[in-house]
């Protein structure tokens, strides 16, 4: 292990932090679905860092599946962006709003 | 002791790239810095004993999932109108964009060159391709039969979705 435990747990805290700020303050689809994508990022440096430490292949093969997950995530939150440009012609978030009760 | 430099500063790089990514306006250069936040993360798994991974980082997250980020802005043409004018870029853009490239490029000469694997006499733990594919076709085999289930799940879905209104119609009518 190159650094300590924890210095990675941070790093990999600030960028979720990150993604996460992104997710709630951007109002734009598409930047809505890169903080998603940043998170998960932030989440696969925890598996390899906890493989890492433990020294044990399993971490990397989480961050495997976690790609998988990724990818079939963003082709399908893609196909629903386009959806609802064609619908609305806008991205913008606050425009989605027939569902407030 | 250089690997351990070496990951502060591409922490660094990640960090300050992912932060330029979700302040930008235009969602193309919100791609673009994500991309060399993923380029620092694939080194970082790199240096923390997973070669493979760093390699399909690079191939899946930049390669693939990224450029369809792009297609998808460029087919919908929503990126600001103030950006359609071709203003040449002064130091305010190029400046974030030079420092980051440069450290990325000086951290990846620096990994070819000094190969810090190797550089205390032992070489740290890492995950061989051999383990690697042992682990995931036996232990994991029914995880990717799973995972290779739901991408074509996804596939159907987004083909589904992504269905006008008038192909809708053609096959009901042909059915």
């Amino acid at each position: 292990m190159i650094v300590p435990l924890e210095h990675l747990l941070i790093l990999a805290t600030l960028l979720f932090a990150m993604g996460l700020g992104c997710v709630l303050v951007r109002r734009n689809l598409i930047m809505i679905l890169i903080g998603v994508e940043i998170m998960i990022n932030s989440v696969g440096l925890v598996l390899i860092g906890a493989s890492a430490f433990w020294q044990q292949v399993d971490g990397q093969i989480m961050v495997l599946i976690l790609m998988a997950i990724t990818a079939a995530e963003v082709a399908i939150g893609l196909a629903l962006v386009v959806y609802l440009h064609q619908q609305k012609k806008s991205i913008d978030v606050g425009i989605f709003d027939e569902m407030r009760g | 002791m250089i690997a351990t430099v070496m990951f502060y500063l591409l922490g660094a790089v990640a960090l300050g790239a992912t932060g330029l990514a979700i302040i930008q306006r235009n969602p193309v250069y919100a791609v673009i810095y994500l991309v060399k936040s993923i380029f620092a993360l694939a080194l970082i798994f790199y240096l923390l004993g997973a070669p493979l991974v760093a390699a399909l980082q690079v191939i899946v997250y930049a390669g693939a999932i990224m450029v369809l980020f792009l297609f998808v802005i460029m087919m919908l043409e929503i990126t600001p109108t103030s950006a359609t004018q071709c203003t040449a870029p002064g130091w305010a853009q190029w400046s974030p964009v030079l420092l980051l490239a440069l450290t990325l490029v000086t951290l990846t000469l620096l990994l070819i060159g000094l190969d810090p694997l190797a550089s205390e006499g032992v070489p740290r733990w890492h995950a061989s391709p051999r383990d690697f594919g042992y682990a995931l076709f036996k232990e994991y085999a029914l995880a990717v039969k799973i995972i290779s289930f739901q991408l074509s799940f996804a596939a159907v879905g987004a083909f589904h979705v992504g269905m006008t209104e008038r192909r809708r119609a053609q096959l009901e009518d042909e059915s």
